[in-house]
């Protein structure tokens, strides 16, 4: 049984079809990325499988349940700025835990260590507006990681960070979801960030009336270090046959916007 | 240093003024009858302290305006927060609101004095009606001004309403309220002068009525300059209470510190 599936999920924001009749299925412990040309429907995706966001048709199964209301399996990753501006890098990461009965104390203990793995250990006492716009979604992604979630809903996580770190955080993660499996729909501009991580990845065409056009298995091997696996033939092989798809629709919406 | 100049210019100007003032009243130019002179008025306030006769005075406009100020703020938070929650309430109450808020509220002071008496009570039910549409205003835009993504993202990561109220609701209207206080602190001061200036026995607006009664303008600009300072004092008391409060906002262009 699929963890996470979309069924003919189609969403209309008003007269406007953003989406139609997209039908995903995420395996349990699959790395699933979604790309498309900007305005194609991605985050609106996500919201949908957040339960944020309920599809005019069609919908969305949770271990084979119709989802209603919040996904209560789901962590997600906003594309926008999410973390509470009034509190602390170390008190936004320490929240999820105090919102389940956590004490304080022992929330910030555990949130310090989050903070740690993100590399943000020497900030905890700094606001998010003291801090740069790849720091606070590394604030998020600690918040959205401690609450360890069965499912990971990325939106362009890594897309405000430069090369370097980019890559560095692309390595932690995949580290992280070696070590438990949490089923990933992780969303990027970024094709070869898309091959690099996943199992799978998923094109959409340019919207509207967007939907999916084509589902390429990764079958490189694991455990990968994202800047290594870039070079290889196979890689190279990937990319070129998804690029060929991606890139027309990528021309489309640039000729529709 | 900037701030010192400043500060200069500032006292020089009120000197200035002050000076001009003296020297019109003392040459005959404007007359002392109905302008007084800053020299009296600071003697009469002089007096007034050094007697002790003004302080049961101000004890009773201070009592007034504190409780007004109280009751006002936290009935205005309460339905603030309250309406902002609950859409089809705020719906239904809405031009009851808007109409109430249309009254003058001067004209109500009659009513109070009937209703409630000549003592405290009527100026602090005249306060209240002026401090608890601001402090209820400015309470319902902080809530709904709340940033979308970051309640949603407070949601998934498991917030009830109580965290929601305790960790997103207020905090993000907190520096709405904070600014509604330090005009609720004008207001609540209204409230209490211009009950006791139309009907009281005891206040700060008593004693400039009954100055008033026997063309006393020495008495009256003595009253109106405690009065100032008085609101001052209680504003710069405000001010550092919000410094405290609501410091993780970015500090504001060019504000002074
Ligand atoms: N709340 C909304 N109201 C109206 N239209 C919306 C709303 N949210 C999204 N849309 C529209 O739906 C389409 C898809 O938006 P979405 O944000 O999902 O795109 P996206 O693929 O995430 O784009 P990007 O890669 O730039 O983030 C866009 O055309 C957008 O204008
Ligand atoms: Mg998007």
């Amino acid at each position: 049984m699929s963890f996470l599936e979309f069924r003919q999920v189609s969403v209309a924001f008003g007269p406007y079809v953003a989406v139609e009749g997209v039908s995903l299925r995420l395996a349990p412990g699959e790395f699933v990325s979604l790309v498309g040309p900007t305005g194609c429907g991605k985050s609106t995706l996500l919201n949908v499988a957040a339960g944020l966001l309920a599809p005019s048709h069609g919908e969305v199964l949770l271990e084979g349940k119709p989802l209603r209301g919040l996904n209560p399996a789901a962590g997600y990753l906003f594309q926008q700025d999410a973390i509470l501006p009034w509190k602390t890098a170390l008190d936004n990461v320490a929240l999820p835990l105090v919102f389940r009965g956590t004490p304080w104390r022992e929330a910030r203990e555990r949130a310090r260590s989050w903070l740690e793995k993100v590399g943000l250990g020497r900030f905890p006492h700094h606001y998010p507006h003291q801090l740069s716009g790849g720091m606070r979604k590394r604030v998020g992604l600690a918040q959205v990681l401690i609450a360890n979630p069965r499912l990971l809903l990325m939106d362009e996580p890594f897309s405000a960070l430069d090369v370097q770190t980019r890559q560095l955080m692309e390595n932690e993660l995949l580290r992280l979801w070696q070590e438990d499996r949490k089923t990933v729909l992780f969303v990027t501009h970024d094709l070869e960030e898309a091959i690099a991580l996943s199992d799978r990845v998923v094109v959409m065409s340019a919207g509207p009336r967007s939907r999916v056009i084509g589902e390429f298995p990764i079958p490189l091997p694991r455990p990968r270090d994202v800047a290594e696996i870039r070079l290889t033939p196979e890689f190279l092989r990937l990319h070129r046959e998804i690029w060929e798809l991606l890139r027309g629709e990528v021309m489309r919406a640039h000729a529709g916007a | 240093m900037r701030g010192l100049r400043l500060r200069l210019w500032q006292v020089g100007l009120l000197l200035l003024f002050l000076a001009w003032w003296e020297w019109a009243s003392r040459t005959g130019r404007i007359d002392p009858f109905f302008f007084s002179k800053p020299s009296d008025i600071g003697q009469r306030i002089w007096r007034w302290f050094s007697t002790g006769e003004v302080y049961p005075h101000l004890y009773v406009t201070t009592l007034e305006m504190l409780l007004a100020f109280l009751f006002g703020t936290l009935l205005g938070v309460a339905l603030g927060l309250w309406l902002a929650l609950a859409p089809s309430a705020a719906a239904v109450l809405d031009p009851y609101i808007k109409a109430l808020n249309a009254i003058p509220r001067v004209v109500l002071a009659p009513i109070f004095t009937l209703w409630f008496g000549l003592g405290v009570l009527s100026k602090v039910a005249l306060g209240i009606t002026l401090v608890f549409f601001v402090a209820f205003f400015n309470t319902y835009q902080g809530v709904k001004e709340v940033s979308p993504v970051v309640l949603q993202n407070a949601r998934l990561l498991g917030a009830g309403q109580g965290h929601l109220l305790r960790h997103v609701y207020l905090p993000a209207a907190a520096s709405w309220i904070f600014s509604s206080l330090r005009t609720s602190i004008g207001f609540a001061v209204i409230g209490a002068v211009v009950g006791e200036y139309l009907g009281s026995a005891a206040g700060l607006g008593y004693l400039i009525a009954q100055a008033e009664g026997v063309f006393d303008t020495t008495g009256v600009f003595a009253g109106m300059v405690v009065l100032m300072v008085f609101v001052l004092v209680l504003d710069a008391l405000v001010g550092q209470v919000e410094r405290r409060l609501v410091h993780w906002r970015p500090k504001a262009e060019g504000a002074q510190g």
